[in-house]
C-alpha cells in the first residue's frame, strides 16, 4: 500500500504539471460553511460530508470537494479567463461500505473560460488522459447538455419541463414523471378525485404551519390546468428513451443521437457542441473513435455537472471508485455567482488510487 | 462470565418485555430502590440483566458490552448503520408496534403522495427561500427513504419531542414521526401520506455480532434461546 508521504509526493507531480498547463495554485480552507452546500445538493450531502459546528461561525462542513469552494472564490474575486489546481485532502462520510475512504487526496484542474467551451472540454480531458497514460483505465463520457436539450424540447407544457428538468439527476423519479406526463400509468385516485373538485376546496381542517391556503388554492388551479394539457407523445417519449439508452463509442453514439433527433429536433444545438468537442479532443491527439460515450453517464451523484461529464474506471476493479472524474458546471457559476456566471469545466485525480494500481500492474 | 442481556429500564416497554420473557419461564426482575437500575434473572443460569433506556441499546449492542437486547426496529435502524453487520434479530415480541411515517397537515388538500410532496417542496422552496421543513429525530431514515424515493428540496429539522406540535409553531412545515394509533397526529390536525411509510417498527430481541462469546456464554445463549422457543 502507498503510504501518505508517496500520495501526497505523487499529488504535488500532478499538480506541478497542472501548473505548467497554466493553471494557478489555489488553497480553500478545510472547514466550508455548510450553508452553500446544503443549498446546492441538499439534506444528502449530510450522508457524504463530515458536519460539526461551533457558537460563532454555525455549522461547517469538512469539504466534501474542491469545485464548490474553488467556484466561490472565482466568482468573488477572480479574473477572467483562469485556470486552476489544488491539492489536497477531501473528506467523505461512508455509511455502507467500510472498504471505501473517507479522506482521501484530490488534485484538480478547472478552466473557467467563455471563449470555446468545446476547446475547453477537450483541454481538460486531455490533460487527464495525459497523467493517466499507462494505466489499465477505461474511459467513458456523456454530456448532460444534451438530455437536458432534450427535455426542454419536449412539447409539453413548462411546469412538466420543469419537473422533469428538477430530477435529470434522480433516474427514478425523472422516469416515474415521464409515465405520468405520457399517460402510461393512471392518475393516482386521490389526484383524480381532487380533480373531479371545482372551485376553492379548502375545506374545515384547521389552516396550520408556514404553507397558506393561498399557496394550496394556486396548487390546485395548477394541477387543473395541467390536468386539461395533453399527455407527452409516445414518440417523444420513446425518443427519449432511446436518448438515455445509448451506450456507443464517440462516433457511433453521435449518429445514434442524429437518429434520436428526428423526433427530438431540440437536441441538434447540443449535438453540434458534441461534435465540436469531438474534434478539439482530435486535435489533441485523444483517440475519439474508439472513447465510450454513455448518453446517461453523470445521471447520479454528480449532481453539478450540467454539460459534459467523464471518468476514468480501473479495467476489472469495478470495486473500486473512479480513478478521475470531471465535468463542465456551468450552472453552479450561475448558482453561487449571485447575479454572475462563466462557463466552467474541471476534473479531479486521486493519487492514491493510481499508486495502488500502479503497483498491482508491476 | 454470564451472558447479558439488556432491557428498557421503565414504562410500558419494560414491563411488557418482562411479561414476554415470564411466558416462557424467565422471570425478570428490578431489584434494590425504584431509582437503582440493577435488576435480576431468575429461571435461567448464566443471565445477567442490564437495565437501560431503550435508545442506548442499539449502541451498546453495536459495541458489545451486551450480547442481547430488547429495543425497536426503529432505533436499530436509525442508530446503527448497516445494522445487519452488527446485530442479528432474534425475534420480534409482538408488541411495541409503530410506524414511522411522514405526516403533512391535514388542510393540504393537494397532498397525498410522495410525488405530491415532492411537488409541493419545490414551490415551497421557491416561494419562500428556503427548503421544506421536516421535523423528526430519525434522520438518517427519513433521508435514505427520501433519496430512494427521489424527493428533493426538503430539509430536516431536529426534533426530540412533541414533533406534532411544530408545524403549528411553524418551526417545521411536516413531521417525520412514530405513530401507533395516530390519535396523536389527527389530534394536531396531522394526515399520513398514502405512501409516506418508512419503517414499521416493533419491540425485538436483538443479538449481538460484536460481543465476544465465551464457551460457556455460547453454550448459556444456546439453551436461552430454545427457553425462549424462538
Amino acid at each position: 500500500m502507498a503510504n501518505r508521504s508517496d500520495i501526497l509526493s505523487r499529488a504535488q507531480r500532478f499538480r506541478t504539471s497542472f501548473e505548467a498547463a497554466g493553471a494557478v495554485l489555489v488553497e480553500p480552507p478545510i472547514l466550508q460553511p455548510s450553508d452553500a452546500l446544503l443549498d446546492l445538493y441538499g439534506e444528502d450531502i449530510r450522508a457524504r460530508a463530515y458536519v460539526t459546528s461551533d457558537a460563532l461561525r454555525g455549522e461547517q462542513m469538512l469539504r466534501p470537494d474542491f469545485t464548490v469552494p474553488v467556484v466561490q472564490m472565482h466568482m468573488r474575486e477572480g479574473a477572467e479567463p483562469a485556470r486552476y489546481t489544488y491539492a489536497g485532502e477531501v473528506f467523505r462520510r461512508q455509511e455502507q461500505d467500510t472498504e471505501r475512504a473517507n479522506e482521501y487526496v484530490q488534485v484538480g484542474y478547472e478552466v473557467f473560460d467563455r471563449v470555446n467551451p468545446a476547446a475547453s472540454d477537450a483541454e481538460v480531458f486531455a490533460l487527464i488522459t495525459l497523467q493517466l497514460r499507462d494505466l489499465p483505465l477505461r474511459a467513458i463520457c456523456g454530456d448532460i447538455g444534451i438530455l437536458k436539450a432534450a427535455v426542454q424540447g419536449l412539447k409539453t407544457t413548462d411546469l412538466r419541463k420543469a419537473a422533469l428538468m428538477r430530477h435529470i439527476w434522480r433516474p427514478r423519479r425523472f422516469k416515474c414523471l415521464l409515465d405520468q406526463f405520457s399517460g402510461r400509468i393512471d392518475v393516482h385516485p386521490s389526484r383524480q378525485a381532487l380533480l373531479s373538485t371545482e372551485g376553492c376546496v379548502t375545506g374545515t381542517a384547521p389552516e396550520i404551519g408556514k404553507r397558506s391556503s393561498v399557496d394550496i388554492d394556486a396548487r390546485v388551479e395548477q394541477l387543473r390546468a395541467d390536468a386539461q394539457a395533453p399527455a407527452i407523445d409516445e414518440h417523444e417519449v420513446a425518443a427519449l428513451e432511446a436518448l438515455l439508452n445509448v451506450r456507443e463509442t464517440i462516433p457511433f453514439a453521435i449518429e445514434q443521437l442524429r437518429d434520436v433527433a428526428v423526433d427530438l429536433p431540440a437536441i441538434l444545438p447540443a449535438l453540434e457542441q458534441l461534435d465540436a468537442r469531438a474534434n478539439a479532443m482530435r486535435a489533441r491527439g485523444i483517440d475519439v473513435e474508439t472513447l465510450e460515450f454513455e448518453a446517461s453517464y453523470g445521471r447520479t451523484s454528480m449532481e453539478y455537472y450540467d454539460g459534459f461529464v467523464f471518468g476514468f474506471y480501473a479495467r476489472g476493479r469495478p470495486d473500486l471508485p473512479a480513478i478521475a472524474l470531471g465535468g463542465r458546471y456551468d450552472a453552479l457559476t450561475r448558482q453561487l455567482g449571485q447575479g454572475s456566471e462563466i462557463p466552467a469545466v474541471g476534473g479531479v485525480l486521486r493519487p492514491d488510487l493510481i499508486l495502488q494500481l500502479e503497483e498491482e500492474t508491476v | 462470565m454470564s451472558l447479558k442481556l439488556g432491557v428498557p429500564s421503565k414504562g410500558r416497554l419494560m414491563e411488557k418485555t418482562f411479561d414476554w420473557f415470564a411466558k416462557r419461564g424467565v422471570t425478570l426482575s428490578r431489584t434494590g430502590s425504584d431509582r437503582e437500575y440493577a435488576g435480576r434473572v431468575d429461571g435461567i443460569g448464566g443471565v445477567e440483566l442490564v437495565l437501560l433506556s431503550a435508545g442506548e441499546v442499539p449502541r451498546e449492542l453495536a459495541v458489545g458490552n451486551i450480547h442481547l437486547g430488547v429495543t425497536g426496529t426503529d432505533l436499530v435502524h436509525e442508530k446503527l448503520a448497516r445494522w445487519e453487520q452488527q446485530v442479528e434479530e432474534i425475534a420480534p415480541l409482538g408488541f411495541g408496534h409503530a410506524d414511522l411515517i411522514l405526516a403533512v397537515p391535514q388542510f393540504w388538500i393537494d397532498v397525498e403522495t410522495l410525488d405530491d410532496l415532492d411537488s409541493v417542496a419545490a414551490e415551497f422552496r421557491s416561494k419562500y427561500g428556503h427548503r421544506l421543513r421536516i421535523a423528526t429525530k430519525y434522520h438518517r431514515l427519513v433521508r435514505e427513504f427520501l433519496t430512494d424515493t427521489g424527493v428533493a428540496d426538503y430539509q430536516l429539522v431536529d426534533s426530540q419531542g412533541a414533533t406534532e406540535g411544530t408545524v403549528k409553531n411553524e418551526t417545521a412545515e411536516m413531521i417525520a414521526d412514530i405513530t401507533s394509533t395516530g390519535e396523536t397526529l389527527r389530534a394536531n390536525h396531522l394526515k399520513i401520506l398514502s405512501n409516506g411509510l418508512i419503517l414499521k417498527s416493533q419491540a425485538t430481541i436483538w443479538r449481538s455480532r460484536v460481543a465476544s462469546y465465551t464457551a460457556e456464554e455460547k453454550d448459556t445463549l444456546k439453551q436461552f434461546i430454545q427457553m425462549l422457543s424462538v
